[in-house]
């Protein structure tokens, strides 16, 4: 299946390059992977090339900004960086930070890294939308950790108010958070505040595409994704020292070897 | 001036149908003839003033020239890094009006008091910031700043002076030339520059734009080497901007502004006021004490 050719040679462009930069949330980014890979191939550049004037053109933020090095990964597959500047990655006059910078990548909606921003700028992208009598759809990729952010939960209530009904947030749920705050059921919250909320298994890519395509009249859309931290790469699953830790060339070998 | 806001802003949402205002459940009544012209671009947000700051750099990546209204607490200091990153950072413009400058709430504690809002402002590279000293003023200035496609921060205050001082763009102005000292006031502390200097041989020089600070002016009217500041926030905020003077000359500098320190006191502004010190009586003295050094 070409999506299952496609995940590994995303998972080893990310390896690769945070092994020569020595930098970048590798678990993190592999988490969020199939997620991102589904919502750039179905949503964002398909979608472009059906309409060129961009009238329905969709807009994704990666608010999570520290899995960074898994957009990149996702831009190099589809063409739109070379995987030589994938290389360069955080090097020091790079286009593609430790966080993605909107200023230098057009493909990049919004400049994060800071938590909790993503959302309530996305709430307000799809109101800009609205008001612009603009087609298309707002996907904002939050963490589960970032959910601990007041902010989150000020924009799970702004956007209902205002029936946002071209907004998508999607839960990176990889139980980040689970080392500091529970935060229960995700889904029962969102409910609560007034969203559309279903929740899937955040790796098959079939229950993302149906999910990304989920909408309701005057409400907005959340989907909990249910993650692994380091998926795809077993030695790395789960395993809380890889958060922000590169291989070296030796692991970088191991890793490889045993990519799935 | 918060009365002039919202004529102001009538005519901003009346000539630009891409202008939307944005309120933290603050001046709702006083803008209720813009809720009821423009519902689809006035906003009563709430009281969530982070995801406010917020909400209004989504609208501006869409090529929306927003305007975001509370008090100035909660717009600068709760909110300052959604400044900071999603406008600044981004690149993107947006106009942030404050009232309760500095002890305007006197009466309503420290937690309403914002005299450190411009000293942060100034820490945020490009931002324009526009202390006016009238309601005019600060409509002159909103008229021709509001779509620059930049952070404008407008500091409205109850203190004002009693006439307005002609708006040059960015600029400042010299309201008199003396020999002994020179006095730089900002925005509405000009009628008390005025008062306590009026039979002192000082210049006079009035900023109603703090950033982008004019400071050939400055230069270009410093020969006595001596300089007081009399600032409407914390002593010593301008500082910041006045620094490269002293790469030139060497230049005594005192301000007198609003002390650093938490203001536990209550009551009105103007007590307080006397309490630091900033009347014309201690100013005057305060500027003779530096032209007798």
């Amino acid at each position: 299946m070409i999506t299952s050719r496609d995940m590994k040679e995303l998972r080893r462009l990310i390896l690769t390059s945070a092994s020569l930069s020595n930098e970048g949330h590798i678990p993190s980014a592999l988490s969020v992977l199939d997620l991102l890979y589904v919502i750039h191939k179905d949503f964002l550049f398909d979608e472009q090339k059906i309409d060129a004037s961009k009238l329905v053109q969709n807009r994704f933020i990666l608010s999570k900004g520290h899995a960074a090095i898994g957009l990149y990964a996702v831009l190099c597959l589809f063409g739109k960086i070379s995987e030589d500047e994938l290389n360069n990655f955080a090097k020091f006059e790079s286009r593609l930070g430790g966080h993605p910078d909107r200023n230098k990548l057009p493909d990049v909606e919004l400049s994060t890294g800071s938590l909790g921003h993503g959302l309530p700028q996305g709430t307000g992208l799809a109101m800009a939308l609205r008001l612009k009598k603009l087609a298309g759809h707002v996907f904002v990729l939050i963490g589960d950790g970032e959910a601990n952010e007041g902010t989150t939960w000020e924009s799970a209530l702004l956007a209902p108010n205002h029936k946002l009904n071209n907004l998508t947030c999607i839960v990176d749920n990889n139980l980040s958070s689970e080392r500091a705050i529970d935060m229960g059921n995700m889904s029962a919250k969102f409910t609560a505040f007034g969203w559309e909320t279903i929740e899937i298994d955040g790796h098959n890519h079939s229950d993302i595409n149906t999910a990304l395509r989920i909408r309701n009249s005057d409400k907005p859309v959340a989907i909990i994704a249910n993650t692994v931290k380091g998926f795809g790469v077993p030695s790395m699953e789960s395993k809380p020292e890889w958060h922000h830790r590169s291989p070296n060339a030796e692991e970088l070998a191991f890793f490889l070897e045993e990519l799935r | 001036m918060r009365n002039e806001f919202s004529g102001v802003m009538g005519r901003e949402l009346a000539a630009n149908v891409d202008s939307v205002l944005i309120l933290g459940d603050i001046g709702v009544y006083g803008h209720r003839e813009s809720f009821l012209k423009y519902p689809d671009r006035v906003f009563n947000i709430g009281i969530l003033e982070q995801s406010m700051i917020s909400f209004a750099a989504g609208l501006a990546i869409e090529g929306i020239s927003p305007t975001v209204h509370t008090i100035a607490p909660f717009l600068v200091e709760r909110a300052f890094e959604q400044i900071k990153i999603d406008f600044g950072y981004q690149s993107l413009g947006g106009n942030f009006i404050t009232v309760g400058a500095s002890l305007d709430y006197a009466g309503l504690g420290a937690t309403h008091h914002c005299p450190g809002d411009v000293g942060m402002m100034l820490n945020i590279p490009g931002t324009e910031i526009y202390v006016p000293g009238t309601a005019t003023e600060f409509s002159e200035q909103f008229s021709w700043s509001s779509r620059n496609r930049k952070i404008s921060y407008f500091r409205l205050s109850e203190t004002k002076n009693k006439q307005s001082i002609g708006v040059e763009r960015r600029k400042g102005f010299l309201i008199k030339s003396g020999n002994l000292a020179t006095v730089l006031a900002v925005g509405p502390m000009l009628d008390m520059v005025i008062e306590a200097t009026s039979d002192l041989d000082v210049t006079i020089l009035y900023y109603n734009t703090v950033a982008p600070f004019d400071i050939e002016l400055l230069k270009n009217n410093l020969n006595s080497g001596k300089l007081f500041i009399a600032e409407p926030f914390y002593e010593n905020t301008l500082s910041m901007v006045t620094q490269p003077i002293l790469r030139d000359q060497a230049v005594l500098v005192r301000s007198k502004g609003v002390p650093r320190r938490f203001i536990t006191k209550y009551g009105k502004i103007e007590q307080h006021y006397e309490e630091f010190g900033l009347n014309a009586q201690s100013i005057r003295r305060e500027i003779q004490e530096m032209i007798d050094v």
